[in-house]
Parts: C-alpha cells; sequence; structure tokens
C-alpha cells in the first residue's frame, strides 16, 4: 500500500466511525454541536498520532507477551499530556468534554490502530496511518455534529439561522443514536455502489 | 431515602448507556441473544463494584497524599486492567461453572468505558467509599437492564424485513435511539 492510501484510507474507506464502528462514546456524547465534535476529533487525533509514533519506535523494545499493558501506557501518557494541555489552554471545551478526554485511552481506534498497524510499520507510516485516522474521525464528528445542531438547535457553527428552537431530541441523546444510525446507512449505500 | 434516590437516577434516569454514552460498543456488540446479554451484564456488574472500590482507594490513600492526581488516567487504566485479569484468574480457581458463563467476556471489560468512566465520575461528583459503590453498582445494572431489553428487541427484529443499507449497525443504533427516547421518560422521576 502506497504511504499516500495510508493517509486517505482513514477518511471514507477505512472510516472509524462509519465504516469500522469502533470508538462510538465519545462520537455520541460529544456531537451536540459541530465546534464540541471537532474539538474532541482534534483531541484524539493527537494521541492517536503520538501513540502510532511511539509503538512505531518502540515495536522492537516492547517484549511480544506484555504488549497491550505497555500499549496502554503509552496511550494513557499521550492522553493525560492532551488532558492538562486542554485544561490550561481551552478550560471551556474542557469542562464541555469532560470525562471523554481521560476515556480517551480506551476508545478502541487508538488501540486497534497501535496493534494492527504501528507495531508492524514503519515509524513514517504509522504517523501517516496515525493522523489519517484521526482526521477521518474528526470530520466524521464534524459530520455528525453538523446535522444534529442543524436539526436541534437550527444553527451552523453556533450561528442560528432558524428563529425559535429546533428539535430538542437531536440535542439530547435518542438524536445521537438515530443520527448516526442514518449516517452510517448512507456511508454504507456509498461504499457498496 | 438519599440511596434509593441514587439507584434509581443512576439506573434509570441517568442510564448508562442511553443517556451518558458509555460501553456502546459492548452494547452493541454483545446484543444479539438475551442469554449473552445477561452474561455481559452480570460480569459487568462485578467488575465495576469491584474496580469502583479499588480505585476510590487508590485515589485516597496514594494519588492523593503524594500530590500525584493528574497521574489518576493512567493509573486507574492499569489497576482495572490488573483487576480484570486477577478476576478471571480467581474465578478459573474457584468457581468453574460461574467462569464459564462470564469468563469470556471478562478480556473485553477491560475497553469498556463504562469501567474506567464510572471510576472517574466517583471522583469527580465527590462521593464517599459508600456512595461510590452503590452508584458504582446501580450504573452497571442500568447497564445490564438497557444491554437486555437491547438483546430481547433484537431477537425479535431478526425476522423483520429491514432494507439493505439499514442491516446491522444502523438499524441497530436507530434502534437504541427510540429507547432512549422511551427512556427519557423517566427524567421526572428524581
Amino acid at each position: 500500500m502506497s504511504q499516500i492510501q495510508n493517509f486517505t484510507k482513514g477518511f471514507l474507506k477505512e472510516n472509524p466511525i462509519l465504516v469500522l464502528v469502533l470508538g462510538t462514546c465519545p462520537t455520541l456524547a460529544t456531537t451536540s454541536s459541530a465546534l464540541n465534535g471537532m474539538g474532541m476529533g482534534l483531541a484524539t487525533t493527537f494521541v492517536l498520532i503520538g501513540s502510532n509514533v511511539a509503538i512505531s519506535l518502540l515495536k522492537n523494545v516492547i517484549p511480544d507477551k506484555v504488549r497491550i499493558p505497555g500499549f496502554i501506557v503509552v496511550i494513557a501518557t499521550f492522553v493525560t499530556i492532551v488532558d492538562q494541555v486542554m485544561q490550561a489552554y481551552v478550560p471551556s471545551l474542557y469542562e464541555t468534554l469532560g470525562i471523554f478526554i481521560p476515556l480517551i485511552v480506551v476508545n478502541c481506534i487508538v488501540l486497534g490502530r497501535a496493534e494492527a498497524f504501528a507495531s508492524k510499520n514503519t515509524v513514517w507510516s504509522s504517523f501517516l496511518d496515525g493522523a489519517g485516522m484521526g482526521l477521518g474521525f474528526t470530520c466524521a464528528l464534524g459530520v455528525l455534529g453538523t446535522i444534529r445542531e442543524i436539526l436541534g438547535s437550527g444553527s451552523v457553527m453556533g450561528f442560528k439561522f432558524i428563529e425559535g428552537d429546533g428539535i430538542l431530541a437531536f440535542i439530547l441523546a435518542p438524536g445521537a443514536f438515530i443520527a448516526l444510525g442514518y449516517l452510517i446507512a448512507v456511508v454504507n449505500k456509498i461504499n457498496k455502489a | 431515602m438519599e440511596y434509593i434516590l441514587l439507584i434509581i437516577s443512576a439506573i434509570f434516569v441517568n442510564n448508562v448507556v442511553l443517556a451518558q454514552f458509555l460501553g456502546i460498543c459492548p452494547f452493541l456488540g454483545v446484543s444479539n441473544k438475551v442469554s449473552t446479554a445477561l452474561g455481559m451484564g452480570g460480569a459487568v456488574v462485578f467488575v465495576i463494584v469491584l474496580a469502583t472500590m479499588v480505585t476510590y482507594l487508590i485515589h485516597t490513600y496514594v494519588l492523593i497524599p503524594l500530590g500525584i492526581t493528574f497521574m489518576q488516567t493512567i493509573t486507574f487504566i492499569l489497576v482495572i486492567a490488573a483487576l480484570v485479569q486477577m478476576v478471571e484468574i480467581i474465578l478459573k480457581k474457584i468457581s468453574q461453572p460461574l467462569y464459564q458463563s462470564l469468563g469470556i467476556f471478562l478480556p473485553l471489560i477491560t475497553t469498556n468505558c463504562a469501567v474506567l468512566g464510572v471510576a472517574i465520575l466517583v471522583i469527580k461528583k465527590d462521593y464517599n467509599l459508600l456512595e461510590g459503590v452503590i452508584y458504582g453498582g446501580s450504573t452497571a445494572i442500568g447497564f445490564a437492564l438497557a444491554l437486555v431489553i437491547m438483546a430481547g428487541i433484537r431477537e425479535q427484529m431478526e425476522l423483520a424485513d429491514v432494507p439493505s443499507g439499514m442491516k446491522g449497525v444502523p438499524i441497530s443504533l436507530v434502534t437504541a435511539g427510540i429507547l432512549a427516547l422511551a427512556f427519557m421518560g423517566f427524567a421526572g422521576l428524581v
């Protein structure tokens, strides 16, 4: 597989949320608006790139038997960095995302890429893979966030274009499930065609 | 009374899956059959109660005195992973039938974000040990409840004719959405 494909596969063909359906918890929880969703996506992207690069550098050092705990420690380190940095510089976003920042540790995408890709490939390919997967994740969150924001509060990126309230259920939990369900159905259809 | 409110709100009003979005992966992954859903639910209740207790004690008696609360995430995930492994080994030794029914679900639980999520929430909400354990236990029961209901619906859905693009994950998500709508009806309870 060429290096460009390592990067681009994360967007549609192997999109972590819409095709592989990994990391659904933060996806549903943080996409009440487009900006929140993208904030979460970028935080995850940073962790994904960091852990992918670190793990591909360490792949010959970590013994095979304890590789999973080893990967988790590396990932948790990067999550702690993101957690501290966001708390210091973007406190309002940090408050909104809340518990889902530390929970990046158990996001299946991050551990999944470490195990399936970074532990077998070179540093540069792992970097591209992490960046592609992360940005694919961010795009999916952005799209889902935009849909829910338009339907739920009649605004895009915080700018209102409809008077009054939207369909409240789309800001709350039920709308998250339903919107993601239909989004995945559409992507299924596109990928098959 | 206070504890009853805590229990009701954790099981129904703030249901961990349908209102707080924790543990969606196992919720979608192992909700095909009611019997597997019950097994997974039981294993999660067991692990969450244990994990809340242990992480609470570690946080109060190790992390705070040493002033390293920023190590919370990394400590908790390691403790949970070790705990799950230990439970698996002990269960295998002392109770074969229980191991047979819960065993296959245990390794999956380490990456169940509900476990780490509850552990962090207990610290965030400043619960004491008893409240934390009650909160953890009832959250886990809420998880098991959602899982079993979902499994029951999906068993029926096997017979339905679903459009090709909606098969699998999409229809499950939409079903979960409608279930979440139903659970919103509990909102006035507490």
